[in-house]
């Protein structure tokens, strides 16, 4: 079993994917926590699991599917009744750097 | 990098490079209602009015698929020629991004609904077929307004306004495998494969297909390498190409820049590059700080999809006739050359004259109005034919009315303009600027006679036996009855009166 | 102590209070005011809710009343009171999870099971306290401080539903809603000294369930009887079309069974894994005097090795957070919630992540970081991969013990009630509460914690877990049903009547 174990850097790495402002204090503690449970977790490596399916679903059903059919929506004032900000009847965020 | 990109000569650059594309082509389902939800797919509702707790992501609401999206995939992947996948599952692709509810968008990964097809592309009379790599299902993002700054636009906006009712509309992704071996054409096989992929979604009742309104997005892949490289080129990712002309010239575009570059010794940057409709110009998009890391799984709150065979085998069997069977059954039909019809289907004809064909117009003339004065009409305007203010029905009446006499082609042409600009149908055209042919004698020969009394020296000449010469009396005749007579039927009473 | 007395009402049972009601001997109203008035008297203490609904609570009994006294028929719940876990959505409350950044936020709409609730004539009184977003077993990861337990108020209530828990074993209400993703509804039953049922994975529905682990999260019953769970049960379960995991299967006869109690004949399988070291003596001196009583009603018991067992708790924490970084991306301060540092000159990227590092605890901070990390390209098939094939080779561990017995046993939890605070800082020691719930979370199948007694070394409730294939939920009550009978005929009256402090059924709060 390969040695596990995560850095600083990779935590301040998972806290940007993860849109979590940390301070350097969290990124510290944050680091030796999540160090020692991968290293609990990894023991899943341990396991001989060759040619076992991974499962992803507790029970299993398939082709669960609606009609093609409308449904009552929310009020726009339903909507927008918890938003931070609204303009226009809609929701207003802060400016956004990239394209997608 | 935002520094004008230098170029170099198409000709050029297809002469020293090959040009390998890919394109991946979005494709808003026509469902009467979103992808995981009851809401409609209406355009033009209010902002957030059709959004509920599902599409709009509120925490504890749960998605579920629906059925006509499943089938509706299903058909675009059989009439690709794709396998259907046995079983599939959907997959959460994870960034976040404010116009997605979820900071997820629900797609398909590693194993979409339909895989493995292709579709058969004629330009200039050369048939190439396009790899279909994967068609699968996701859905769409809500839509924002940028506020503030100089431009309207994303960069420099002070803030951002978000509507969320195209928030989980079902989207079909085309992807096709890289299409090697066009040469010169690749920028026209794009445009043709956009084109007939457009036409083939839209026989099948499935989408729209409306570039303008965003239901047909083309992102385009462009590489090139030297002839006899063994790999191929860097690509560049140009996105959101709005109109089957810009997919051509997206393309074009990115042959000549990134000939330059290599010309040069520099090496092409893979990266995303957004597409000027204005200057015809690609720029590089703003790069993200860091890779992307979706971190793709399987989607928990949905339960895999395993069509049944017999469900596929009925969806095979509903399949309406396919643009490419119609062309061929067309052409037959209409004693067309393949030639003739490449040459229809790429001016966006053929629909509008098999539809005028139908409304009971002959195959030769339908083509001949499309072809010709509407197509003129089009490129003047810069406009597809098909958004033309003109129906079939009305070029067929027009048709008509040439066959049957009552119009000459002067006067049809004159009907038609009329037509477009709004005037009304042909028969009300027709009577309220008096257009019909004088078909009476009576009338035509007060003409013919006061014509030749105008040109005794002419008159002289036919009654000599020089007939040629009737052409300036017809002339006359045509101009007082300001074209309206029968041209034709004026020489004959001319010559009648003289000979 | 308080020395305020309690309304005989706020002792009774949920079938009994039912019973009532239907006969007109007591109207729902009066039940439900009277639970309001411990509420106010006890919660100051335990703090359970985190929103009381007064005066909705009273307009549900009315309507109970009403519809009694028009004649139109009552559901077998109608006129009870209950705890709603403040996870599931509903209309006319806050829903919260226990978190700062959902702080006020009023869903428009309401959970599946809220409205079937409602439909019953079921009284919601309130939401109860929980871990933030369900990640816990002690709920010191609330935003809105942590329940105590009421047998004794410097413990804990277990978790994450231990609003719900403590809520029902302080007398709050006979009935709560738990949810149930490690362990959740079970373990805290199991430390409150009541009975915590996780249903089979599908049989209750989650939509209007904020999310924490889609594939493993399941609503079920906390009450203070074996028989009130199987009631609860039934009002909540069967198929829903609005989530896609539900399972279109008729509802497993849970109160029949209930009712049955009866394990003659029945094989019952000892879980070996489930021992040894880290196992309180006397979590274990009651579980096997449990065993040796299900021997004495003429069950047939078996040691049974479920060798992958020992993984479950790597793999769910693999599992677990993985899907949780993906199901609380949403909570980004754009659309409804807490907005961190938006003055205008900040991106929506930078407000989110302001937004994100206030509005969760370190728990929430810590699970995110470890399933992105899980879910990390180049690291996803060693870790979430490896994970669910784990998830497959305990399912099937499952199905050859279920080819064997019909149903298996083992502790609930390996410890009684901690103290607040102990656990506190030390995820990895917090985790091993759920040591023994998880695997029926992962293989998604029945489990339910039944009373089994005291741990002599600190009086404090055991539970014993019995567990059952999926969709034999009716199985884990019929030998539930036995147990707390037989134990309460030993006991000369319900485990909570041992008890001290809140959880004591006299007015004096002494023991008996």
């Amino acid at each position: 079993m390969a040695c596990m174990s995560i850095t600083r850097n990779e935590v301040a790495h998972l806290a940007r994917l993860s849109r979590l402002a940390l301070t350097d204090a969290e990124l510290d503690h944050f680091a030796g926590q999540l160090d020692q449970i991968i290293g609990a977790v990894a023991r899943v490596q341990e396991v001989a699991a060759e040619g076992i399916p991974p499962m992803t679903h507790a029970v299993p059903v398939v082709n669960v599917f609606r009609d093609d059919a409308e449904e009552p929506c929310l009020t726009p004032e339903q909507a927008l009744s918890g938003a931070p900000a609204t303009e226009q009847s809609r929701f207003r965020v802060p400016r956004i750097l990239t394209e997608e | 990098m935002t520094q004008v990109a230098a170029l170099v000569a198409y000709d050029e650059a297809i002469a020293r490079y090959e040009p390998v594309i890919g394109l991946e082509t979005h494709v808003e389902l026509g469902t009467a209602t979103k992808m995981f939800c009851g809401c409609p797919t209406r355009f033009g509702l209010p902002p957030n009015s059709a959004v509920c707790p599902v599409c709009l992501g509120l925490p504890g609401s749960l998605p579920v698929a629906n059925r006509a999206a499943i089938e509706y995939t299903i058909r675009i992947g059989l009439a690709l020629n794709c396998s259907i996948a046995s079983w599939c599952r959907f997959a959460r692709k994870n960034y976040f991004y404010p116009d997605m509810p979820k900071n997820f968008q629900i797609s398909q990964y590693d194993e979409p609904l339909c895989t493995d097809g292709w579709i058969d592309v004629t330009v200039e009379g050369q048939t190439f077929r396009v790899g279909i790599e994967r068609v699968h299902l996701e859905e769409d993002t809500g839509k924002s307004l940028h506020v503030g700054g100089a431009t309207g636009r994303i960069h420099g906006a002070d803030y951002s306004l978000v509507d969320y009712n195209r928030a989980g509309i079902p989207l079909v992704e085309v992807v096709t495998k890289p299409v090697a071996a066009t040469g010169a054409l690749a920028p026209v096989v794009a445009r043709a494969y956009v084109t007939d992929l457009r036409d083939l979604l839209r026989a099948l009742d499935v989408s729209d297909v409306r570039m303008e309104e965003g239901s047909l997005r083309c992102d385009v892949n462009t590489s090139l390498a030297p002839y006899g490289a063994t790999e191929w080129g860097t690509r560049t990712e140009t996105k959101n190409v709005n109109s089957l002309r810009s997919v051509e010239r997206a393309v074009r575009f990115e042959i000549e820049r990134q000939a330059a570059l290599l010309d040069a010794g520099q090496r092409v940057v893979q990266e995303t590059r957004h597409f000027h409709e204005d200057t015809g110009a690609t720029t590089a998009g703003r790069s993200k700080e860091e890779a992307q890391d979706y971190r793709y799984f399987p989607e928990p709150d949905l339960v895999p999809v395993a069509p049944p065979p017999e469900w596929v085998d009925e969806i095979r069997a509903s399949l309406p006739e396919l643009p490419a069977a119609r062309r061929l059954r067309l052409q037959g039909e209409w004693g067309l050359t393949k030639l003739d019809m490449t040459a229809l289907a790429n001016a966006g004809a053929l629909d509008l004259v098999a539809d005028t064909v139908a409304a009971g117009a002959s195959p030769a003339d339908a083509r001949k109005w499309w072809l010709g004065e509407l197509a003129r009409h089009a490129n003047e305007l810069g406009v597809d034919l098909s958004t033309l203010s003109i129906t079939p029905a009305q070029v067929a009446r027009v048709s008509e009315l040439v066959a049957s006499g009552s119009l000459n082609d002067k006067l049809a042409r004159q009907v038609l303009d009329a037509v477009l600009a709004g005037e009304g149908d042909p028969d009300k055209v027709i009577e309220a600027r008096g257009l019909a042919v004088v078909s009476d004698d009576a009338s035509l020969l007060a003409a013919v006679d006061a014509a030749i009394a105008a040109k005794p020296d002419v008159a002289a000449k036919i009654r000599a036996g020089k007939t040629a010469a009737a052409d300036a009396v017809v002339g006359a005749v045509m101009k007082a009855t300001k074209g309206r007579a029968d041209a034709a039927r004026v020489r004959e009473l001319i010559l009648e009166r003289l000979t | 102590m308080a020395a305020v007395e309690p309304s005989p009402l706020t002792r009774m049972t949920a079938a009994q209070i039912a019973a009532a009601v239907a006969a007109g001997d007591v109207s729902a109203v009066e039940v439900t005011q009277a639970h309001l008035d411990r509420i106010a008297s006890v919660d100051p203490d335990v703090h359970a809710f985190l929103h009381v609904a007064g005066l909705g609570a009273l307009a549900a009994a009315e309507d109970v009343d009403r519809k009694r006294a028009a004649g139109e028929p009552l559901g077998p719940l109608a006129g009870v009171p209950l705890a709603l876990k403040d996870v599931m959505t509903t209309e006319d409350m806050p829903t919260t999870c226990g978190s700062k950044i959902l702080a006020g936020w009023r869903p428009p709409y309401d959970a599946t099971v809220t409205r079937r609730l409602r439909d019953a004539g079921v009284v919601i009184l309130g939401k109860t306290n929980m871990d933030e977003f369900a990640m816990g077993s002690s709920t010191e990861n609330s935003a809105y401080g942590p329940s105590r337990n009421p047998w004794n108020l410097s413990l804990v209530p277990g978790g994450s539903s231990g609003g719900s828990s403590a809520a029902v074993a302080a007398y709050e209400a006979p009935l709560g809603i738990g949810t149930d993703t490690g362990g959740s509804i079970r373990q805290p039953a199991a430390v409150c000294g009541i009975v915590g049922m996780k249903p089979t994975y599908g049989g209750s529905s989650r939509y209007g369930l904020v999310a924490f682990a889609s594939s493993l999260d399941t609503p079920g019953p906390l009450a203070r009887t074996v028989l009130d769970a199987a009631l609860l049960h039934e009002a909540i379960s069967g198929h829903d079309p609005h989530d896609s995991t539900s399972v279109d299967a008729p509802v497993p006869s849970v109160v029949a069974a209930a009712r049955q109690a009866d394990v003659s004949g029945l094989h019952i399988g000892v879980v070996t894994e489930f021992s040894g070291d880290g196992y309180q003596s006397g979590v274990q001196a009651r579980f096997t005097e449990a065993v040796e009583l299900l021997e004495s009603l003429g069950a047939k018991v078996a040691e049974v090795s479920c060798p992958h067992f020992t993984y479950a708790l790597p793999a769910y924490y693999l599992i677990a957070p993985s899907e949780c970084s993906s199901n609380l991306a949403r909570f980004d301060g754009m659309r409804y919630g807490l907005r961190v540092g938006d003055d205008g000159s900040r991106s929506a990227d930078e407000v989110m992540s302001l937004t994100r590092a206030e509005g969760f605890g370190p728990e929430v901070k810590r699970r995110i970081m470890l399933g992105t990390y899980a879910l990390s390209s180049g690291y996803y098939d060693a870790y979430y991969g490896k994970a669910q094939q784990v998830r497959t080779l305990i399912s099937r561990d499952f199905d050859a013990a279920f080819e064997q017995v019909d149903v298996l046993v083992s502790p609930t939890t390996p410890t009684t009630a901690f103290p607040i605070g102990e656990r506190a800082d030390n995820p990895m020691a917090m985790y091993l509460a759920d040591l023994c719930t998880i695997p029926s979370n992962l293989a998604g199948n029945a489990a339910i914690s039944v009373p089994c007694g005291l741990a002599p070394e600190d009086g404090l409730p055991v539970g014993l877990q019995i567990m059952a294939p999926v969709l034999a939920d009716d199985r884990t009550y019929r030998v539930a049903a036995a147990v707390e009978a037989a134990f309460e005929q030993r006991w000369g009256g319900p485990l909570l009547a041992q008890a001290n402090g809140l959880a004591a059924p006299n007015p004096d709060g002494g023991s008996r």
